[in-house]
């Protein structure tokens, strides 16, 4: 508390705006999007959005990097968005349709779309994206659309996909950046790839590019033609490429940018900045990525192959204390391998508290007892390279596994050698978190299926993790048409799961979105700010 | 001048050599990090399958041997190509001149800076040598030595950007402003005020150090006596007799100085989200870009060699005494 009065006394010494000391306490935790919902939009100005890292091409389909979706969810639209609870609503596809057995998706698309070019947006631009582009440069679409047996277009507004059986998670699948449609009159018959039009991205969206300064910023306009009447409200959007994120913060703090998103803002600064009277905190916008960090374990090594020996290091972790004094009080301590957010969450299943005795009796019963020195076994532990929060992680999981007498050996690295080192198996126990997608059968399974084990390959099944219950489990939860059959198979393999403790989870992230208060509309959706912004609007007045 | 011209024959003959050991070396040692552009960018993806890798690999063409790489490498920097980043989809050379402007802006207008004020501060420092004046003068530059540069740099954003309000924090200029002729000028130049002093203040200090040692040593020589008692003014001994003779330290450290402007300053690009090419370098660095890096370090290694052969010729300028050899 005495922080927190100190601080304000800083605000009113230097004389910035007295409201922030009427409701301290109300802008902690404010939501950007409800409350100004009902305000008449006005129409201009220009929004600056912090990007980092620098995408390295904007075409979406080509590339779904985090900063990509930012700059190109602009650019590129999909046939469906989701509501915060992911219930699909209308995109590029104004309705649509799923036949009984689950075997028959059909959409129905908007008839007065057209490309940034000026050509008009048709369903042969669905068929030709499904089928040709994505399937052959995006994972993600290529494992969702493997479902699929045939996409035809019986008229030039309706599409109809026909799966080689049910595939309930299929419905997620059209969110921008896991199916962004590409215009087929660019690409059609070229080496994707190489194609000259990648520098200057066509679209659908409500922002055309205008300009990219490499290393500076990228520049996006207003669609004039945009189909929406009156939208979007925007003229321009500034992609602010700020690489320090000391600077981020301060950028935030004079009013530079409007907008940060996921690590942009370091953890520790985010009680200094939420304090701020012209800056709104929120952590919505993340439930379809729904990212679930955990502790990764290499079971090729010993005692680590043991599952008594990971719920002994899953007791020896306090992770509340990680989520309230590393994560600084953002995120949910994880219960296990899906996010709550995420459909088929079980919520009844084995628990961890945090228990050190509990860990050094599960070690006695493996028979790993103390040396002279205390030690009863030695791994080492490699920080994932994404940021000085994942270092401190690192150094409160040596401490506290030391306790227990399992001692670490912190190895750090970059990205590139992190990869390396984990996508073939070179590791003991390292870090990782991992987007959910909206449902266990795109963003979980992978994790946990041994048909997923794939030397070289990152975000797979990484530690060599094989239960051939669970791999059955999945299987058929991924083609089950029952929704409560569905479910039942999604929490008995959670249960299983827990139990075998293939990783120790540790938090649901939650990410902090800053936004300006003269920003409106900026996070309205589960993807937050990836969204095509074209209902976001600013007040001229301040 | 034809010593000049056969002293410049000769550098740039071994120039040659050093250079294409350097980019062999260079090739070799980017190499040796772990991981590969492939692997970054599965990394970065958050999703990735084998097609992936490999379509990145061999799109990279690092799925050949690495020594066919090189003597591709070598053969296209023979020809003035240096390569294409397959990240950036953009040819490194592209991507160098886009930068270069804005790291030469920066990093000379430092240089200037810290030279003029360097030297001007480090003479007056030597004329009151044990006043106040020279304590002062002493204490800014071992402050400004010591200090971490990002953290000045943050110091100063606080203090100009946020607090006062007065310059710009970030950035090269006002981005969608749509200046142009004077306008822009001013506003890139009140964009430059915040890293050029940050930068400027740090080698400032080191000239200034310079200067003051080497007047103090100089200043008591036999020639300047003779200056003294034949009568001339103050002004006119400082300037043509001492510091004409006090420079060359400060010479030797500004030629070393200005082989790296071109290589831009890392830490003072990204805490001012400066577009500049030591970013450029860092971001290739963790991303594996090889080619845009090997591109970066011949381009510097380039201009390194070009100030040493300029270094010397300025030497001989200075003081007659030295001939150029």
């Amino acid at each position: 508390m005495s922080n927190r009065l100190a601080f304000l006394r800083r605000i009113a010494a230097s004389g910035a705006v007295a409201a922030a000391l009427l409701a301290p306490a109300a802008a902690l935790l404010a939501d950007a999007g409800p409350a100004v919902a009902q305000e008449k939009p006005q129409t201009g100005g220009t929004l600056n959005v912090i990007v980092q890292p620098e995408p390295p091409i904007l075409v979406l389909g080509l590339n779904q990097q985090g900063p990509t979706q930012t700059v190109a969810g602009k650019i590129y639209e999909g046939l469906l968005r989701y509501d915060h609870a992911l219930k699909p609503m209308p995109s590029l596809a104004e309705s649509w349709e799923v036949s009984e057995d689950g075997l028959t998706y059909t959409f129905k698309l908007r008839d007065n779309v057209t490309w940034h070019d000026g050509k008009p947006f048709t369903a042969k631009d669905v068929v030709f994206t499904t089928t040709k582009f994505l399937p052959e440069t995006h994972p993600r679409a290529r494992a969702n659309f493997s479902h699929v047996e045939s996409v035809t277009a019986p008229d030039d507004h309706t599409v109809v996909f026909k799966l080689k059986q049910p595939f309930p998670a299929f419905i997620k699948a059209f969110e921008v950046s896991s199916a962004p449609m590409m215009p087929a009159h660019v690409y059609e018959g070229t080496d994707y790839k190489q194609n000259e039009k990648n520098a200057t991205p066509i679209g659908t969206g409500p922002f055309k590019f205008d300009q990219w300064v490499k290393g500076s910023h990228i520049r996006l306009v207003k669609n004039e033609n945009y189909y929406l009447e009156g939208k979007p409200y925007l003229d321009a959007i500034s992609f602010r490429v700020i690489p320090d994120a000391a600077s981020r913060a301060l950028a935030l703090e004079t009013g530079e940018v409007d907008i940060s998103q996921f690590n942009d803002v370091e953890p520790f600064d985010v009680p200094r900045l939420k304090a701020l009277p012209h800056l709104d905190l929120t952590t919505k916008g993340y439930e379809f990525v729904a990212p679930l960090s955990w502790i990764e374990i290499n079971h090729r090594e010993a005692p680590l192959d043991n599952p008594k020996f990971r719920q002994a290091l899953t007791y020896a972790l306090d992770r509340e204390f990680i989520r309230d004094k590393i994560w600084f009080g953002l995120g949910r301590v994880a219960s296990g391998p899906v996010n709550s957010v995420t459909t088929g969450f079980e919520a009844d299943k084995k628990t961890y508290e945090y228990d050190p005795e509990k860990a050094k009796a599960l070690l006695d019963e493996i028979g790993l007892k103390p040396n002279g020195d205390g030690v009863r076994a030695e791994i080492s532990f490699t920080p994932m390279p994404y940021g000085e929060t994942w270092a401190r992680l690192g150094e409160y999981i040596k401490q506290s596994w030391s306790k227990i007498g399992v001692k670490v050996n912190l190895e750090s690295t970059d990205v590139a050698g992190w990869v390396q080192k984990v996508s073939n198996w070179d590791y003991d126990a390292t870090n990782n978190f991992v987007y959910q997608y909206g449902d266990p059968s795109l963003g979980v399974a992978r994790t946990y299926i041994s048909d997923n084990i794939r030397k070289g390959v990152m975000f797979s099944n990484t530690m060599g993790y094989s239960n051939a219950k669970v791999d059955d489990l999945f299987a058929k939860a991924a083609v089950e048409n029952d929704p409560a059959q569905r479910q039942q198979q999604l929490s008995e393999v959670q249960k299983i799961l827990v139990e075998d403790m293939p990783v120790i989870w540790l938090l649901e992230m939650e990410f902090p979105t800053f936004v300006n208060k003269r920003v409106h509309n900026a996070v309205t959706t589960a993807i937050g700010t990836s969204e095509n912004f074209a209902d976001v609007w600013v007040d001229k007045k301040n | 001048m034809a010593a000049i011209a056969s002293f410049l024959g000769r550098r740039l003959f071994k120039a040659v050599f050093i250079l294409f050991a350097i980019v062999v070396i260079n090739f070799l040692l980017v190499r040796a990090a772990p991981g590969d552009p492939a692997t970054v960018m599965a990394g970065e993806a958050g999703a990735a399958d084998e097609q992936f890798v490999q379509q990145l690999r061999e799109q990279f063409g690092l799925d050949r041997p690495l020594h066919e790489q090189l003597g591709i490498y070598l053969a296209d920097v023979a020809t003035g190509d240096l390569g294409y980043s397959y990240r950036q989809q953009r040819p490194v050379w592209d991507l160098i001149a886009e930068r270069l402007p804005a790291t030469l802006i920066l990093t000379g207008a430092a240089f200037v800076l810290a030279l003029a004020a360097g030297i001007g501060l480090g003479t007056l420092a030597a004329q009151n040598v044990g006043r106040w004046s020279d304590s002062a003068i002493t204490v800014l530059a071992l402050v400004s030595y010591a200090t971490p540069i990002f953290w000045v740099g943050l110091m100063l954003i606080l203090l100009f950007s946020v607090q006062l309000g007065w310059l710009p924090a970030f950035g090269y200029e006002t981005i969608g402003a749509g200046y142009t002729g004077w306008e822009r000028v001013t506003d890139i130049a009140a964009h430059m005020v915040l890293p050029v002093l940050t930068l400027g203040l740090f080698y400032m200090a080191v000239y200034a150090r310079l200067t003051r040692a080497s007047i103090l040593e100089v200043r008591d020589m036999d020639f300047v006596k003779t200056a003294r008692a034949k009568g001339l003014g103050e002004t006119r001994i400082v300037l043509k007799h001492v510091l004409r003779n006090a420079i060359l330290p400060v010479i030797t450290f500004a030629g070393i100085q200005a082989g790296h402007l071109v290589g831009g300053s890392i830490l003072i690009e990204t805490v001012f989200a400066w577009p500049g090419i030591g970013r450029l370098a860092f971001d290739a660095v963790l991303q594996r870009d090889y080619q845009v890096l090997l591109g970066i370090f011949f381009v510097t290694s380039v201009l390194v060699i070009v100030f040493n052969i300029l270094t010397d010729l300025v030497y001989s300028l200075v003081d007659p005494r030295i001939e150029v050899a």
